[in-house]
């Protein structure tokens, strides 16, 4: 990664245009041309140092229901448990923390009650309670990271 | 509450071939275009629109923040007095190394934490002077606090719509 390619990172975390070029349209702020610009996207894609490049949907106003939940797994079970909730899909994200509330994962539905449904289904598959937390109130989401 | 904008198919097209990333050609919205057998302005009217009412909450690259050397990642949790948070929860959104940020139900009496912080550092220590940050910020209103630290990713997909 070069002084360009953290440029990149930096300057298109948001505002990639909606246009007929919108790669030639950014490419002139940096003096490079449009297949430049692309082939450091890809390239940088590629060697995973970004996850995506695209529009980030706002899943709860696409009618979608979004929540972060925690489960107190004991360490001798928690394998146990992670393939039970890894293998569902409405489960996008899971993690392990430090904490006694061990395992925290964000659950993705369509609907509220897909939700209630999927996590009905991992406590009884599971045998442990899960803490529900759905967002009250979003204050800031995004990311301002520097490369 | 936000009123839920409706989505047509044609929206949701648009949502199915762009959610995993835009295409990387000169034309990108072209590309979409054929795919989902609109007109190029048509597709582009639409995610303008989509921009204007939140439901692109914006378009670029998504870093990965290991790659970048983030290697410290805390769910910072916070006990806040409810009828503070909402004004305490806008100036800690706007810190710089706050990425996302929330007012969630407690569970008491294991979880008595209502408001959430993601931040983001190079290392623990970077991690710990931001959350001091935090907490002055907050002041009397912080009647306890923990960071989490991720441990393992066990599952990491995109949030996606189905087909």
């Amino acid at each position: 990664m070069d002084e360009l390619d953290r440029a990149i990172i930096n300057e298109l975390q948001g505002g990639f245009p909606i246009s007929d070029q919108p790669f030639a349209e950014v490419a002139a702020r940096f003096n490079i041309t449009e297949q430049e610009l692309i082939a450091r996207i890809d390239s940088l894609l590629e060697n995973k140092v970004l996850s995506r490049f695209g529009p980030m949907y706002h899943a709860e106003r696409m009618g979608g229901s979004l929540s972060l939940a925690a489960m107190k797994i004991p360490v001798e079970d928690f394998e146990r448990v992670a393939e039970i909730v890894n293998a569902m899909p409405e489960v996008a994200h899971n993690y392990a923390r430090d904490h006694i509330l061990s395992m925290w994962f964000v659950l993705a539905t369509e609907t509220p009650q897909a939700h209630a449904r999927a996590l009905k289904k991992i406590e009884r598959e599971t045998g442990y309670p899960v803490y529900d937390m759905p967002k009250i109130k979003e204050y800031f989401v995004g990311l301002k990271l520097t490369a | 509450m936000n009123p839920e904008p409706a989505i047509d198919g044609i929206d949701r097209q648009i949502i199915l071939a762009t959610q995993s990333g835009l295409p990387l050609e000169p034309q990108p919205y072209h590309a979409v275009a054929r795919q989902v057998g609109v007109s190029p302005e048509e597709v582009m009217a639409r995610m303008r629109r989509m921009l204007v009412t939140g439901m692109i909450r914006r378009i670029g690259v998504v870093p990965n923040h290991y790659a970048l050397g983030y290697k410290a990642n805390g769910m910072t949790v916070w006990d806040v007095p409810d009828e503070k948070v909402d004004e305490l929860g806008e100036r800690v959104g706007a810190l710089d190394f706050v990425s996302h940020c929330y007012h969630r139900p407690r569970h008491l009496p294991d979880w008595p934490y209502n408001f959430f912080a993601m931040v983001h550092g190079h290392d623990k220590p970077e991690v710990e002077a931001q959350v001091r940050q935090i907490a002055n910020l907050l002041g009397d209103a912080d009647r306890g606090h923990e960071i989490l630290y991720s441990t393992r990713i066990l599952k990491k997909t995109g949030l996606r719509i189905g087909g």
